[in-house]
């Protein structure tokens, strides 16, 4: 045949083939390259608040940060475990009037209640999904989805915890710096940690059950009681944010079960790059900003997330880590054949 | 008396919102998230070619619901079958786009109460004692008949039948020459338009807003969930049982624990009998 | 070979709508044999191990291991009790290494009870027990993704994740299905080393001539029934085996 093809080939870079393993330290070239993303990474979030100076900026990246939480949880359960979750909203709302109830009603203080309403908060939340954990995947997502919405109406027609109105006058951080750097740090121990958990034992059974769930329980192993710890996690990383919210901005309300906040996480998660852990992190921080940009739209904004969101999953296109870690490590070039 | 007939209103109003998720998810293992958005659509296209096409009533409605049906099957043909067979992204999808479209129309301003669209006919009756609407009874009879029609489509005409032979065996009808992909998109539209007839059916009764997308969205998903995923008899009984608890609770306990009711239904469903009261649907992944 | 019995079913039924998959089959499994399974297709082979592990409810009926009840507990349970199964279709663990796959048995609470927290390394163990099934022991074999192994290989992986529990008896569902002469060759004398260790096996299969070459005792199936049950040699030569095989002759 005489006609040549031309085809795009991918191969990986010269200096990653050569600092594969233990060869990372045979240069400082070599130690910058292995380390450059992580440390872009943590130095990045840590230096943002201070290269920020304006007080609503500020104030953007602790709600981008917020978002952070909720799509690590979702990264987390929907990649590692094979659980949608959709009700983000569901843990921000338990957390978040949990604390708010308790700094109301009992007067503790915040350094009590978000503790108190990261655990409570989730063990109650694992309690209400726990039914659906041994059923099809699909009853997960509409269960969890639906939650948030029902119990928002529950307290708005009961109007107990304040009802419509919600709880003002709590309890809020000392300052602004207070509320970044506890967030901050608490981002990254998260996204390492998880990372970490992922490949030890326990989330290899995690991840085990995900790909091949009959296979596990043929092994001995109790699939609903380690899918109940791990929706424990997440949930707690998801109440953990609503407490935080909560003291925040001082108030809490049934804002806090909006379906914002069950579908941010998604598209922040998507956007990034699903099961990078990372790639949330930074689609929130992206797509936190976009909002920003868009503030002045009102709800517009929430058919532009819900546009992309479609979009990027119909398309099933990769999300930002892979692609930035493809340009990173591989070079492409145009070859005949 | 009054509670036998509200409640019978209350489960009608249940089965026609719930029929249109429950044929999709039947026949296609899709859950259409979209469901309210197409439901409020109808309502908001509808008031659109009353008011401001001139166009008159009935005619509105036709176009409407013809309208609801080719987007709906749009949705699937374009949108959604790329993501078909993945159950996580198919629902994120559907809910995306459900949301887009509801959440447009609050952009617009569709949200104060001036929506309204006229009931059938105005008035009301006295039937046995109790004062009710002519627009219920008009609900209970296109509902009651919806029902009956949809069970002999399904039953007795060749497109109805490969509904069913779908829903119950994708290869072995796939073998039969029946294309899923085609019947996917047969059902979506079917199904918004069934949306689209309960939604004009039933918005004469109040106003057409935002939050009523939603709220169709949970009721529907709690019916399928309470009778159960897969049967049309388990809507029907998913409708009644909660249609009927709402009015008791309503005139027993207080009309504000109603949603309480939906909540403790759905949960005790899913630690009694999951696959709901007469689904035919295994809970469990049998795939040994 | 010891003559105790070690598991019991008796009379299990089993219905999938109006199709009878199961009906009334007993039978008793021997310490340290190797019992073959064998019937046309159809004929409720696997079902019958899904039964008998936990994977299926059965409609009624009775199964006994070592006295304990087994019907009615879920799968990990009776995984639990050291009656391990294999999967006619491996079911191996895409996303992760060959190692990283049998670490997850290696979780299970049987053999934290059986060794308790002094197993030392899961991963040094992991590698013997891949090695004593056949795996390389080369560095990179067992760290390779499961999903890049052909299915001889994975057939293996599914006979190391039962012996990572420690069993007592292992049924193994159609483990010939798949290979070839040569691989089918390789395993059987893996299979025999296991029970000449102690190890109680049924075997389901259609490949019925290398079956014959190690089981003890046969039972045959047929339209959901047990139509018969000896040693190979009385089956060979048996009407209604031929029967339920070939039709009406």
């Amino acid at each position: 045949m005489d006609e040549k093809i031309r085809r795009r080939e991918r191969l990986d870079r010269g200096i990653k083939v050569r600092t594969e393993g233990i060869y990372a330290i045979s240069s400082w070239r070599g130690i910058a390259y292995t380390s450059l993303p992580t440390v872009a990474f943590v130095l990045g979030l840590l230096i943002i608040p201070l290269a920020v100076t304006s007080m609503a900026w500020q104030k953007i990246i602790i709600i981008a940060c917020v978002f952070a939480f909720l799509a690590l949880s979702f990264d987390f359960l929907a990649h590692f475990v094979g659980i949608v979750c959709l009700g983000g909203a569901f843990f921000t709302g338990v957390g978040g009037y949990i604390s708010g109830l308790l700094n109301s009603a009992f007067g503790l203080p915040l350094v009590i209640t978000i503790p108190i309403a990261t655990i409570g908060g989730a063990v109650i939340c694992t309690l209400f999904l726990l039914p659906c954990l041994p059923m099809r995947g699909i009853y997960f997502a509409i269960v969890s989805l639906m939650y948030p919405l029902l119990f928002a109406r529950v307290i708005q027609a009961l109007d107990i915890f304040g009802g419509t109105d919600g709880l003002p006058g709590l309890a809020t951080f000392p300052n602004t710096w207070v509320e970044l750097y506890l967030i901050l740090p608490m981002i990254l121990i998260l996204t390492f940690g998880l990372r970490r958990l992922v490949n030890e034992d326990f989330g290899i059974v995690l991840r085990a059950i995900k790909d091949n769930d009959q296979a596990v329980r043929a092994s001995n192993i109790n699939i609903t009681w380690y899918k109940m710890k791990a929706v424990f996690l997440g949930s707690a990383i998801g109440c953990f944010a609503g407490a935080y919210l909560t003291h925040l901005y001082g108030w809490v309300g049934l804002s806090l079960f909006a379906l914002d906040f069950s579908i941010f996480p998604i598209a922040a998660t998507v956007v990034g790059g699903v099961g990078t852990l990372v790639g949330p992190v930074i689609g929130a921080l992206i797509l936190t900003m976009f909002s920003e940009m868009l503030r002045e739209f009102g709800p517009l904004r929430v058919v532009f997330y819900s546009l992309i969101l479609a979009g990027l999953v119909i398309l099933n296109t990769g999300g930002l880590v892979p692609y930035l870690q493809r340009k990173y490590h591989q070079f492409e070039h145009w070859i005949e054949i | 008396m009054n509670i036998f007939i509200f409640g019978l209103v209350n489960s009608v109003i249940l089965a026609l919102m719930a029929s249109g998720f429950a044929l999709v998810y039947g026949v296609s293992r899709l859950a259409n998230f979209a469901h309210g958005a197409l439901y409020i659509l109808t309502g908001f296209s509808t008031w659109l070619f009353l008011n401001r096409l001139g166009i008159n009533y009935i005619g509105s409605i036709f176009l409407s619901i013809i309208i609801v049906s080719i987007i709906g099957g749009a949705i699937y043909r374009f949108l959604l079958i790329r993501v078909k067979g993945m159950p996580a992204s198919e629902i994120i999808a559907s809910l995306a786009i459900g949301i887009a479209i509801m959440e447009i129309f609050r952009w617009r301003g569709f949200i104060s109460e001036a929506y309204m669209l006229p009931p059938f006919v105005a008035g009301s009756v006295n039937i046995a004692g109790v004062v009710i609407d002519w627009q219920r009874l008009i609900i209970i009879v296109i509902g009651l008949a919806m029902m009956l029609s949809l069970w002999l489509f399904t039953h007795y005409t060749k497109v109805g039948l490969s509904l069913r032979a779908i829903a119950q065996d994708k290869h072995a009808s796939m073998m039969s020459g029946i294309e899923p992909d085609r019947t996917a998109v047969i059902a979506l539209a079917m199904g918004s338009a069934l949306a689209g007839i309960a939604a004009v059916v039933i918005l004469p009764l109040g106003n057409i807003t935002v939050e009523t997308g939603y709220m169709v969205l949970i009721d529907a998903i709690a019916v399928c969930i309470i009778g159960g995923l897969g049967s049309w008899a388990g809507v029907l009984a998913g409708a009644f049982l909660l249609g009927f608890s709402r009015i008791l609770t309503a005139a027993f306990i207080g009309p504000h624990w109603q949603m309480v009711v939906v909540l403790l239904f759905i949960i005790l469903t899913l630690i009694l009998k999951p696959s709901g009261l007469l689904g035919r649907q295994k809970e469990l992944e049998e795939r040994v | 070979m010891n003559k105790d019995v070690i598991l019991q079913v008796k009379g299990v039924s089993k219905s999938f709508g109006g199709v009878k998959a199961i009906h009334h089959v007993s039978f008793d499994l021997f310490k340290g044999e190797i019992l073959g399974i064998i019937g046309p297709n159809g004929s409720g082979k696997t079902t019958l191990v899904n039964l008998i592990t936990g994977f299926v409810k059965a409609d009624s009926g009775l199964v006994f291991a070592e006295g304990k009840k087994l019907i009615g507990l879920p799968p990990y349970k009776i995984a639990g009790l050291g009656i391990v199964r294999t999967f006619q279709i491996p079911r191996p663990y895409h996303s992760l290494s060959i190692m990283k796959n049998l670490v997850v048995p290696l979780y299970s609470s049987r053999i934290m009870r059986t060794i308790g927290g002094k197993l030392g390394d899961r991963d040094t163990v992991a590698l013997d027990i891949l090695e004593e099934i056949g795996f390389e022991r080369d560095a990179h074999v067992p760290y390779k993704h499961a999903s890049t192994f052909p299915e001889g290989y994975l057939k293996r992986l599914e006979l190391a994740r039962c012996l990572a529990l420690r069993p007592h008896v292992i049924i193994m569902d159609e483990l010939f299905s798949g290979l070839s002469v040569s691989e089918i060759t390789a395993i059987i004398p893996i299979v025999e080393k296991l029970q000449m260790n102690g190890m109680t096996i049924i075997m389901v299969e259609h490949r019925v001539r290398e079956l014959f070459q190690i089981a003890h005792r046969v039972m045959v199936m047929n339209f959901g029934e047990k139509i018969a049950e000896d040693v190979p040699d009385a089956i060979i030569k048996s009407e209604i085996v031929k029967q339920a095989y070939l039709g009406v002759t």
